[in-house]
C-alpha cells in the first residue's frame, strides 16, 4: 500500500501565530512601506530601554558569527576558501532580512536572504517543507545568486517548534560543472552551459546531507574533494551559529532576541541615513563605465554563432543624494544583457553594493539589510544588471558588477573631497583581473581545475591625499590576499617563473593609483591541460578622478613550444620576472625563437590547450589616478623610478619630470628642471587642445554618419532599444535630427535577444521576488 | 568627534598631513566643522580674492564673485560659467583617440583600443590645468558629473549661513 504522508502539504504553522511565512513578510513590508521605518519600527524599544544589553546582544552575535568563519574556514581544503577567504555567514530573521554578518564575502547579506524569501514566495513550508534540522542549498542565478560558484547553504533556527530565523552560510568553489573548467569560465552563453545549478534544494534532513544529493552533487563538479569538504565548511559554520543562537536565547530570553532581529535592522538603516549626511553632500551625481565584451575573435570559442560578437557593456549611474540622508541609484540606459556569462541579477547588483560601501560609506560591522531599506534601486527590466530572459549566463557576474560600480567610488569620492573629508577620497577599483582559470589532469593524475584568486590583490585607486596601495585588494573581498607562490603551488600545476610589481598599471595622478602585479607561470607536470584568459583588454572600466588617468588596460601573453624543457637542462636563459615594458618585451628572446606567441589585447578567451613547459602570464590590474598627473612631486616620482614602477619614458611624458640615473642605476629627478618642463607642457596641452563646443562640431557629424565601430554603435543600440529617457538625453545633447537612429538591426551582427526574451516570472507556479524599481 | 586644528587641515590639503593623525581621521566619526575649517584652508591658498562656496577639484571651485554670482572658477582665475552649467562645456578638449596618442601615456597593449574607448582630456583654457580625464566610447555626450544642492547643504548639513547668491 502506498499511504501519503499528510506533513507534505498543507499549512505548517511556523511562526505558530496563525500566518504562513508569506504572510507575516507581507506584513512586514507594508509597515516598512507606510512608515518609512523597517517593520513599522518608528522607535528601537529594546535599544532605548536597555541600551548595554542590546549592544551586548550585538556583539555576542557579531563575534560568534566571526569566529564560526575563521574555525569554519579551517575544515576547507580550497586555497580560495582557506587562503583568500572567499566565505561569509549572515543571520536572518525569520522573513529572510539580514540581522548581522560575519567579515568576508559581504555581498550574500542579500543573495541568500533573497534565496529565503523565493522559498517564502513559492510556500517552501508546504513542499517541501521547512523542519528543525533541516537544510536547504542554492546557487540560483535567476533567483539572485551573483555567480553558480558561490554555493550557499541555508538551516532554519527554531526555538520551542517555532521558526524564529536563518543562518546561511556561501563558499565560492573551484568549479561548478560549467562548459568548461574553473569557478567563473567563459566559454557557455547560457544558464545552461553555467554549470550545476541548485534551487534552494533541501539537501539535508536532521542536520545530516542526504545521500542523493552527496551522490549527484560530487559528480556534477570536476573537483569533488574540495566540493565536499567546502559544504562541511558551511554546515559546520552553520550549526555553530545556530548553537549560538540558541545560547544567546537562553541567556537573554527569545522575547529580547526578536525584539533585536528586528530592531537592528531599523538601525541599520538609519545608521546608513546618518553616515550619508555626516560624510557626503546632497546632490546629483552622474557617472558612466564601460565594459569590453570582445568574443568576435577566433579564440572565443563558443557553441553559439548568435553570441560572435563585439559588445560593450554600458553603465550610467545617476546617483541621487536627498536632503534628508536618503539617496538613490538609478541605471537608466544602461545597455541590455548578453549571451555571455557576466549579467547580473538585480540582487547581486543591490546586495554586492554592500561589499563595496563597507569599504568607504560604512566601514562598520553594523552591514545588515537596513542599508538595503535606505536605498532607492532603478534597475531598468532588461539591462545586463535586470536581465529579463530566463537563458542568461552568469558565472562571472562580478566582471560587470565591480565596473559598474566604479562609477559610484567616483561620485562618493566628489561628495567627500567637496566636503573636506580628502582621507575618503578613492579614485575607484581596479578591473579584477586577469583571472587564470583552466582545468585538466593536475600534478597528482587527478582531474583537476583552477581558478587563481591572485585577483584578490590588485591595485586600489588614488586618495586624495596619497597613493593608491599596491597589489592589495580586490573590492569585492575587503580581505583580500594575494596567496604564497607554495600554496598556490600546490594547488595547480603551474611553476612560478616571477612574480613581481607591474610597471605603469597604476593610473597616472597628482597621487597615482596602486600598481597591480603580474606572474609568470609555467604548466609543469600537467596532462591534458588547458587554460583560459578572462579581463579588460580593449576597454578601462576605471576612469581617474579630477585629473588623473585610469589604470592601465590589460593584455595577454601565452606562449607554446618554448623549448623551455631542454633550455632547462641545458642551462641556457629563461624568461623569468616581470614583462617590464610591452613596448620591448624580453620573454621572447629567452624563449625559442620558433615559439608561438600570443601578444594581445584579447584577455577574453575560452579554453585552449597547454603543453608542459607552455608559459601564461597572469598580470592583475591597477587602480586608477587622483589630481593632474603635473602636481606630482619629484621626490614620488622619483620613488616610482627606483622601485620600477614606473618606466623612465612615462616619468617624462606624462609627469613632465627631468631626471638622470647614476652608474649604479639610481634615477634623481631634477626639480627645477621639472618645474620649468611642466610650464612648458601647460602650454603643449593648450597648443594640442580645441574648445569643447568646437570638437563637438566634429563628433557630431561622425555621429550623422555613423562613423564609429560596430561594438560602439551596437552598445548605443541596446541602450536606446531600452530607455526612451536616455535616446532622449543622447539625442538632445548632440542637437540630432528627428529620425536619426541606431538599431541593432541595421549592424549586420546577430541579434537573438534583442526581440524575443521570456522572463523567469512567466514559468509556472513560480513566484519570482521583485527587490527594486524595474 | 574627534576634531582637528586648523593646521591640521592645512596639511591635509597639502597632503602633508602625518599619517597618525589620517589614520584617526580615517577611523573615527566624521568631524562636522571639517567642511569650514577646509574652505578657509583652500581660501588661503587661492589667489582670487572671491570666496569659495564650493571645491570642486583640486584647481576647480565654486565661488562667489564680486557681484554675488556663483559661477565655476579654476585657481588661476579662469572663469568657466555658471555654477549650475557643466564646466567641462566651457573647457579645452583634447581627444586621445588614435593609437599613436595612447601610446604618449601609456607602453604598448597598455591603453585601449580606440575603436572602443577614447580618453578625453579637460584643460584650463588659461592655465592649461588639466581639470579631468574622461574615459568614454566614442560618441558619448559631455557628461554633466555634479549638480550640488549647496542651500540644503549649508543649511540643513553643515549649519552654515547660505553664501549670498544674485539672482
Ligand atoms: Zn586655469
Amino acid at each position: 500500500m502506498n499511504m501519503m504522508t499528510p506533513n507534505e502539504t498543507g499549512f505548517a504553522d511556523l511562526l505558530k501565530n496563525g500566518q504562513t511565512l508569506k504572510q507575516f513578510r507581507d506584513g512586514i513590508i507594508e509597515r516598512t512601506q507606510k512608515t518609512g521605518h523597517y517593520n513599522g519600527l518608528e522607535k528601537l524599544e529594546l535599544r532605548d530601554a536597555d541600551p548595554i544589553g542590546y549592544e551586548k546582544l550585538f556583539s555576542k552575535l557579531r563575534g560568534g558569527l566571526v569566529h564560526a568563519r575563521e574555525t569554519a574556514k579551517k575544515i576547507a581544503a580550497s586555497p580560495i576558501v582557506e587562503q583568500e577567504g572567499e566565505l561569509c555567514f549572515t543571520l536572518y530573521n525569520a522573513v529572510g532580512d539580514c540581522v548581522l554578518t560575519s567579515t568576508g564575502i559581504i555581498i550574500h547579506v542579500g543573495t541568500m536572504g533573497a534565496a529565503i524569501k523565493y522559498m517564502i514566495e513559492n510556500n517552501w513550508e508546504a513542499n517541501p517543507g521547512i523542519n528543525p534540522g533541516d537544510m536547504f542549498t542554492n546557487n540560483d542565478c535567476s533567483i539572485g545568486n551573483v555567480h553558480p560558484c558561490d554555493i550557499a547553504t541555508i538551516v532554519p533556527i527554531f526555538w520551542e517548534d517555532r521558526l524564529i530565523g536563518w543562518v546561511g552560510g556561501v563558499t565560492h568553489v573551484i568549479d561548478t560543472g560549467a562548459v568548461t573548467p574553473g569557478s567563473m569560465s567563459t566559454g557557455q552563453t547560457q544558464r545552461f552551459g553555467d554549470g550545476y545549478m541548485i534551487t534552494c534544494r533541501k539537501t539535508g534532513v536532521n542536520d545530516t546531507p542526504l545521500r542523493d544529493w552527496l551522490h549527484e552533487s560530487q559528480r556534477s563538479v570536476r573537483t569533488p574533494k574540495y566540493w565536499i569538504l567546502d559544504e562541511k565548511t558551511r554546515i559546520a559554520g552553520c550549526h555553530m551559529i545556530r548553537e549560538l543562537v540558541e545560547e544567546v536565547i537562553r541567556a537573554d530570553g527569545i522575547e529580547a532576541y526578536e525584539k533585536f532581529a528586528y530592531e537592528v535592522i531599523e538601525e541599520g538603516r538609519r545608521g546608513l541615513q546618518s553616515r550619508i549626511k555626516a560624510m557626503t553632500l546632497p546632490g546629483k551625481y552622474r557617472k558612466v563605465s564601460f565594459v569590453d565584451v570582445p568574443y568576435k575573435h577566433e579564440d572565443v570559442q563558443v557553441s553559439n554563432a548568435f553570441a560572435k560578437l563585439d559588445s560593450i557593456m554600458h553603465s550610467p549611474c545617476e546617483m541621487t543624494i536627498k536632503g534628508d540622508g536618503k539617496w538613490r541609484l538609478d541605471f537608466e540606459g544602461a545597455s541590455r544583457w548578453g549571451w555571455h556569462t557576466f549579467n547580473a541579477h538585480q540582487v547581486a547588483f543591490t546586495s554586492g553594493i554592500w561589499v563595496m560601501m563597507c569599504q568607504t560609506l560604512v566601514p562598520t560591522q553594523r552591514i545588515n539589510d537596513g542599508a538595503y531599506f535606505a536605498t532607492e534601486f532603478r534597475l531598468p527590466k532588461g539591462t545586463w544588471c535586470n536581465p529579463d530572459d530566463r537563458r542568461t549566463g552568469h558565472a562571472y557576474a562580478w566582471h560587470f558588477l565591480v565596473s559598474g560600480w566604479a562609477a559610484l567610488w567616483r561620485g562618493l569620492s566628489q561628495a567627500y573631497f567637496s566636503r573636506g573629508y580628502l582621507e575618503e577620497v578613492n579614485a575607484g577599483n581596479a578591473n579584477t583581473s586577469n583571472w587564470l582559470q583552466g582545468g585538466g589532469i593536475n600534478q597528482d593524475g587527478e582531474i583537476h581545475a583552477v581558478n587563481s584568486f591572485e585577483a584578490s590583490s590588485c591595485g586600489t585607486g588614488a586618495c586624495a591625499v596619497k597613493d593608491g596601495l599596491n597589489h592589495a585588494a580586490a573590492i569585492w573581498n575587503p580581505e583580500g590576499d594575494m596567496g604564497d607562490i607554495e600554496i598556490w603551488e600546490m594547488a595547480e600545476p603551474l611553476l612560478y617563473m616571477g612574480r613581481n610589481v607591474k610597471a605603469n598599471s597604476g593610473g597616472y595622478g597628482k597621487y597615482r593609483g596602486g600598481c597591480g602585479f603580474e606572474t609568470l607561470r609555467m604548466v609543469w607536470n600537467a596532462q591534458d591541460w588547458t587554460m583560459f584568459f578572462m579581463g579588460n583588454g580593449f576597454m578601462n572600466s576605471d576612469w581617474g578622478l579630477m585629473g588623473g588617468y585610469p589604470s592601465a588596460t590589460g593584455y595577454r601573453f601565452e606562449a607554446h613550444k618554448t623549448g623551455l624543457e631542454r633550455r632547462i637542462a641545458n642551462g641556457e636563459s629563461l624568461p623569468l620576472g616581470g614583462d617590464i615594458d610591452p613596448s620591448a618585451p624580453t620573454y621572447e628572446h629567452n624563449i625559442d625563437a620558433t615559439a608561438q606567441v600570443k601578444r594581445d589585447k584579447q584577455c577574453m578567451t575560452t579554453e585552449d590547450c597547454y603543453a608542459n613547459h607552455d608559459l601564461y602570464l597572469n598580470y592583475l590590474r591597477g587602480g586608477p589616478g587622483f589630481g593632474d598627473p603635473i602636481d606630482r612631486e619629484p621626490a614620488a616620482i622619483e620613488k616610482d623610478l627606483n622601485e620600477r614602477f614606473l618606466l623612465p619614458e612615462y616619468a617624462g611624458k606624462v609627469y613632465g619630470a627631468v631626471f638622470s640615473q647614476d652608474a649604479k642605476g639610481t634615477y634623481t629627478v631634477d626639480a627645477a628642471k621639472t618645474r620649468a618642463r611642466r610650464a612648458e607642457m601647460r602650454k603643449e596641452r593648450l597648443a594640442r587642445a580645441v574648445p569643447v563646443r568646437e570638437w563637438m562640431k566634429e563628433e557630431r557629424e561622425r555621429i550623422l554618419n555613423k562613423h564609429a565601430s560596430t561594438a560602439v554603435q551596437h552598445m548605443f543600440a541596446t541602450s536606446f532599444a531600452l530607455s526612451e529617457k536616455f535616446t532622449k538625453q543622447f539625442k538632445d545633447f548632440w542637437n540630432l535630427p528627428a529620425d536619426w537612429m541606431v538599431s541593432e538591426d541595421e549592424l549586420g551582427v546577430p541579434s537573438y535577444g534583442s526581440k524575443h526574451r521570456m522572463d523567469l516570472s512567466l514559468m509556472p507556479d513560480v513566484t519570482t521576488v521583485v527587490q527594486v524599481e524595474e | 568627534m574627534s576634531t582637528y586644528t586648523n593646521e591640521q587641515v592645512a596639511h591635509l590639503v597639502e597632503g602633508t598631513l602625518d599619517w597618525e593623525t589620517t589614520f584617526r581621521m580615517l577611523s573615527m566619526p566624521k568631524d562636522n566643522s571639517r567642511f569650514k575649517q577646509y574652505v578657509e584652508a583652500l581660501q588661503k591658498k587661492v589667489s582670487f580674492k572671491d570666496r569659495i562656496v564650493l571645491p570642486l577639484g583640486p584647481h576647480l571651485y565654486i565661488v562667489q564673485t564680486d557681484r554675488k554670482q556663483w559661477v565655476t572658477k579654476c585657481d588661476c582665475g579662469h572663469e568657466f560659467c555658471d555654477y549650475r552649467e557643466n564646466w567641462k562645456m566651457h573647457a579645452h578638449i583634447y581627444v586621445r583617440d588614435t593609437e599613436e596618442a595612447m601610446t604618449e601615456v601609456y607602453p604598448k597593449l597598455m591603453a585601449p583600443d580606440t575603436q572602443w574607448q577614447v580618453y578625453r582630456e579637460y584643460y584650463c583654457p588659461s592655465c592649461g590645468a588639466l581639470h579631468d580625464v574622461e574615459a568614454p566610447t566614442p560618441w558619448y555626450p559631455v557628461i554633466h558629473d555634479f549638480e550640488p544642492d549647496i542651500e540644503a547643504f549649508y543649511k540643513e548639513w553643515v549649519n552654515l549661513p547660505v553664501p549670498e547668491r544674485a539672482a
